[in-house]
């Protein structure tokens, strides 16, 4: 119905006329332009216009919709704009199967969008996402995901790719291995390297390489062919997985749950991916939480206090006992402790139950509790 | 690394602010952890002290760290007597514990002269402390040398001890069980070590002088179980001890990772063992890959302060493989709140010869202030960005502006744009334009009206912008002065005929009063000028 913007200020913007799915920015190099999409069967673009100099609106910015994209017959289930090296390109997908691809040819007049693709998937979509590579080494792609709940085992993720000889996309692989619906897809940051690597959210976390083989040349216009291989399946969350989000470098992976937890993922220099941290949603400590250091850099639109915890930037996190008042000079070695890193939430019972468990420090014979988690494993 | 800092902020906080002072004494902790294993580190790995002088360093090294003792010490010293301080002995034993021989035997000297009876038993004690032979820096002695000294050093020693010298004073005794290397007395003394790692050099100080680097090992694990007694584990500090004694450095490294919050540590610890080239070493083949994957890690983690990213650079820049791709994209997401951040930015990309990043950034800023109405500062960034485009559209903005309220704003922008001008054709123009205003403001009217014709002519004015144009040659025509040439006049109203016979008769019927009045005044003006110069050109000089 809504979008509220969390800002310095709120702004409610009374746009559609039916839930509101997905809402997602534009890269900033076209200003501040935002896109939703909603179950009223229409995409929307949106604009961030700042008042003129000379009227009292003056420096006051308010948000203007630039456009309603409305040829879906059916709820709209995802927006997404592609990547900036495209122009200004987004892509919507609809509950009835279609994928379009709208271009607005003239990057400062946002009121004027074509459509440019439309996709048919034979699936009902739920989410999309494109492929953020820049490398000229690798078309355009759209990785689509369908939640279609019938009994038939078709690959409820198909991969399409964009073909310069027929100017068309058309379907270059599908994931034969999911067959549960699909809620988010996400391909993560490509940091040139030859394969993509792609996130879905089913009923569990997966993560898939995408390497490209030699294009046929045989088929016409040569689609390319990959090598699919899954790195990664977790079904920690234990419940369906709704969404998935990458962080700039592509290195962890977010996924959050009907478990009410969020949870990070990261390959270590092996790459083996693994757990890193869980976030309760409602702020309490999470037992057999495994965390090996730190996984600090920001994820996907970033919220900076959640990357300050994830940072472990504040040394408070680690609850010591009171020390006696110290004298210039001394040192504090033979105090030298280093307590594992509490679980990721800091709560304010965790902080006093932690002072009553460390004893005093200068008997340091005693036993102390660890916390060291089981799951810890190599760097 | 020095922590200094930290020591001095420390008491001046602690009066004022007990959350603060508690945060900071916890942060002082786990510097003084790190310290302490770094320093265990370097004498083990990258010195890699053989036997002999490993012993000396492992004594500097407790006695550097393990401090906790030295308020007492200070107290007993200073106090007036220092041999009647109920603590007097426990002094003299952290100095023994800790190998300080010569301060040992000084405050064992203020003793003897407070009790002249027992000076025999105080001499030979201070006899044996001063003839203890320890392991020498130099090449003065080999070590089976220094070990066939001890060994007759440490049978004078049992000597003394069996003969009952000491067994009046229990204090000297203990301490001559002590220097044989007694566990059972070394531990009593449990509360003065502190930690099990000065144990296990004081244990090696008193048995085992000449510890090979690679016995470490037994005698740290050992060591670890006598003291904690199988009353406590050992917690994370203990582990990454063990684990250097052991020589295992991935082992360090891994433990450090789990037990420390952010990858400073273990990330520049790994750099230097890689840069002593000691991770090949050790069979770690994958060893500069992990220093690189550390050192990203902590570099991505700096990115996200609002000021430290800066050294995130410096640190990317020493990642061979990802260092330039994790640069590009986290550079690219940092908040541009001011124009020097960006412009700090931009700096950073352009020396590393990031162009992209460089265009990028320049766009989003010249769209921001843009969005803005800052048209000035959108117009240099986007020169910045080399962004033609944008430029022609910003350049007809500012043309809009002129047309609607008859000047121009950001004139110093315009007028020093220089060789940048020419890098669209509306910015050109806009750039001439600007000119042409200022030769008329500098009455040199002449150079105006050729320029004014030149910007018609060769087709630099946009079609729209024409009638301005020729507007503005109206109060140049109506000069006293007859300032246009007869050929210059001519191309003056061909430029009018092309302009009036381009729109279609549909335009001209919708072209109001003012328009249509206009183009009468021009064509007026035009053909009375072509008068006055067709006479003045035919007129003789002088005549």
């Amino acid at each position: 119905w809504n979008l509220q913007f969390k800002g310095c200020f709120g702004v409610i913007l009374q746009t559609h006329s039916g839930s509101v799915w997905r809402v997602t920015w534009a890269h900033p190099e076209f200003g501040q332009v935002l896109a939703s999409c909603s179950f009223d069967r229409t995409a929307a673009v949106w604009e961030e216009i700042v008042g003129e100099s000379n009227d009292k609106l003056r420096g006051q910015s308010h948000w203007v919709k630039r456009t309603t994209l409305v040829d879906s017959r059916t709820s709209v289930t995802d927006v997404k704009f592609a990547p900036k090296h495209m122009g200004l390109m987004l892509a919507t997908c609809s509950a009835d199967g279609v994928v379009r691809i709208y271009e607005a040819p003239d990057v400062m007049n946002l009121s004027q969008w074509s459509l440019q693709h439309e996709i048919s998937c034979k699936l009902s979509c739920s989410c999309i996402s494109w492929n953020p590579s820049s490398s000229r080494a690798h078309s355009p792609m759209i990785a689509v995901g369908s939640d279609d709940n019938s009994p038939n085992i078709l690959a409820k993720v198909q991969i399409y790719e964009y073909n310069e000889n027929t100017r068309k996309y058309a379907k270059a692989e599908a994931l034969m291995t999911v067959t549960d619906p699909v809620h988010d897809i996400a391909f993560a940051p490509n940091l040139g390297r030859s394969f993509h690597i792609l996130a879905v959210a089913t009923k569990d976390v997966r993560i898939f390489t995408l390497k490209p083989l030699r294009k046929e040349l045989t088929t016409s216009g040569g689609l390319t062919k990959f090598e699919i291989h899954i790195v990664a399946q977790f079904d920690n969350h234990n419940s369906q997985v709704w969404r998935v989000s990458w962080n700039i470098t592509g290195t962890v992976l977010a996924s959050s749950g009907d478990d009410g937890c969020v949870r990070l993922w990261k390959a270590n220099y092996m790459d083996n991916w693994k757990c890193t941290g869980i976030l309760k949603g409602n702020g309490s400590p999470v037992n057999g939480s495994s965390q090996q250091g730190i996984f600090n850099a920001s994820l996907g639109s970033a919220n900076t206090s959640l990357q300050n915890s994830l940072n472990g930037s504040s040394a408070s996190r680690y609850f010591f006992p009171p020390l006696d008042s110290p004298r210039a000079g001394s040192r504090w070695s033979s105090h030298a402790q280093l307590l594992p890193p509490p679980p990721l939430i800091e709560h304010s019972c965790d902080a006093d139950t932690a002072s009553l468990q460390y004893p005093h420090p200068r008997r340091r014979c005693v036993s102390r509790p660890l916390n060291l988690l089981p799951e810890n494993e190599g760097v | 690394m020095c922590f200094f800092l930290i020591f001095l902020i420390l008491p001046s906080v602690s009066a004022r602010d007990p959350a603060l002072h508690s945060q900071y004494s916890t942060q002082v902790s786990i510097l003084s952890a790190m310290e302490l294993i770094w320093n265990l580190c370097e004498i083990l790995f990258v010195e890699a002290a053989a036997a002999g002088p490993l012993l000396l360093r492992l004594l500097d090294w407790v006695r550097l760290h393990v401090c906790d003792v030295d308020n007492m010490v200070r107290e007993v010293l200073s106090s007036e007597n220092p041999s009647k301080h109920e603590l007097f002995w426990n002094v003299v034993d952290v100095f023994v514990l800790q190998g300080r021989m010569d301060e040992a035997r000084h405050l064992l000297a203020k003793e003897a002269s407070a009790n002249p009876t027992s000076v025999n038993m105080y001499k030979t004690l201070d006899d044996l402390m001063k003839k203890m032979p320890v392991p020498s820096l130099g090449n003065t002695q080999t070590l089976t040398e220094m070990e066939l000294k001890w060994q007759h050093w440490h049978e004078e020693c049992q000597r003394y001890l069996q003969d009952g010298t000491f067994a009046s004073n229990s204090h000297m005794e203990s301490i001559c069980k002590i220097l044989l290397g007694d566990e059972d007395a070394i531990l009593e003394k449990k509360e003065l070590l502190a930690t099990w790692y000065q144990f296990l050099v004081t244990r090696l100080l008193y048995s085992h002088p000449t510890v090979k680097p690679m016995e470490l090992r037994f005698y740290a694990q050992s060591s670890m179980d006598l003291f904690l007694g199988g009353e406590s584990s050992p917690e994370p500090l203990d582990t990454i001890l063990m684990a250097a004694f052991e020589f295992e450095m991935h082992q360090v490294i891994k433990e450090c990772s789990i037990a420390l919050s952010n990858w400073w540590f273990v990330a520049h610890l790994t750099d230097l063992l890689d840069h002593c080239k000691l991770l090949q070493s050790h069979n770690l083949y994958f060893g500069s890959n992990m220093r690189e994957f550390l050192l990203l890690e902590y570099a991505s983690g700096l990115f996200s302060h609002h000021s430290l990213w800066q050294l995130g650079v410096d640190y990317f820049d020493h990642c061979p493989e990802y260092g330039r791709v994790y640069l590009e994209l986290h550079i690219e997401r940092i908040p541009l709140n001011t124009e020097q951040k960006a412009l700090k930015v931009l700096r950073i990309c352009e020396q590393r010869q990031m162009h992209e990043q460089v265009r990028s950034i320049c766009k989003i800023m010249a769209m921001k202030a843009l969005r803005n109405n800052r048209l000035g500062s959108a117009l240099s960034w986007s020169i910045r960005a080399k962004d033609a485009a944008f430029a022609t559209l910003i350049s007809d903005r500012f043309l809009k502006d002129y047309c609607e309220r008859g000047c121009f704003s950001d004139l110093d922008l315009i007028d020093n744009l220089g060789p940048s001008m020419l890098l669209s054709d509306r910015l050109t123009f806009l750039g001439k334009y600007r000119e042409f205003h200022r030769l008329y403001g500098e009455k040199r009217f002449s150079e105006a009206a050729k320029l004014l014709l030149m910007l018609m002519t060769a087709h630099i004015a946009p079609c729209s912008f024409w009638m301005t144009l020729l507007t503005d040659a109206l109060p140049l025509l109506e000069q006293k002065e007859v300032i246009f040439s007869a050929e210059q006049t001519y191309e003056l109203m061909r430029c009018l005929e092309d302009l009036t016979a381009g729109k279609s008769d549909k335009q001209k019927f919708q072209d109001d009063d003012v328009e249509t009045m206009k183009v009468e005044m021009l064509r007026l003006a035009l053909a009375r000028n072509l008068a006055r110069v067709i006479v003045k050109e035919g007129t003789l000089e002088g005549s």
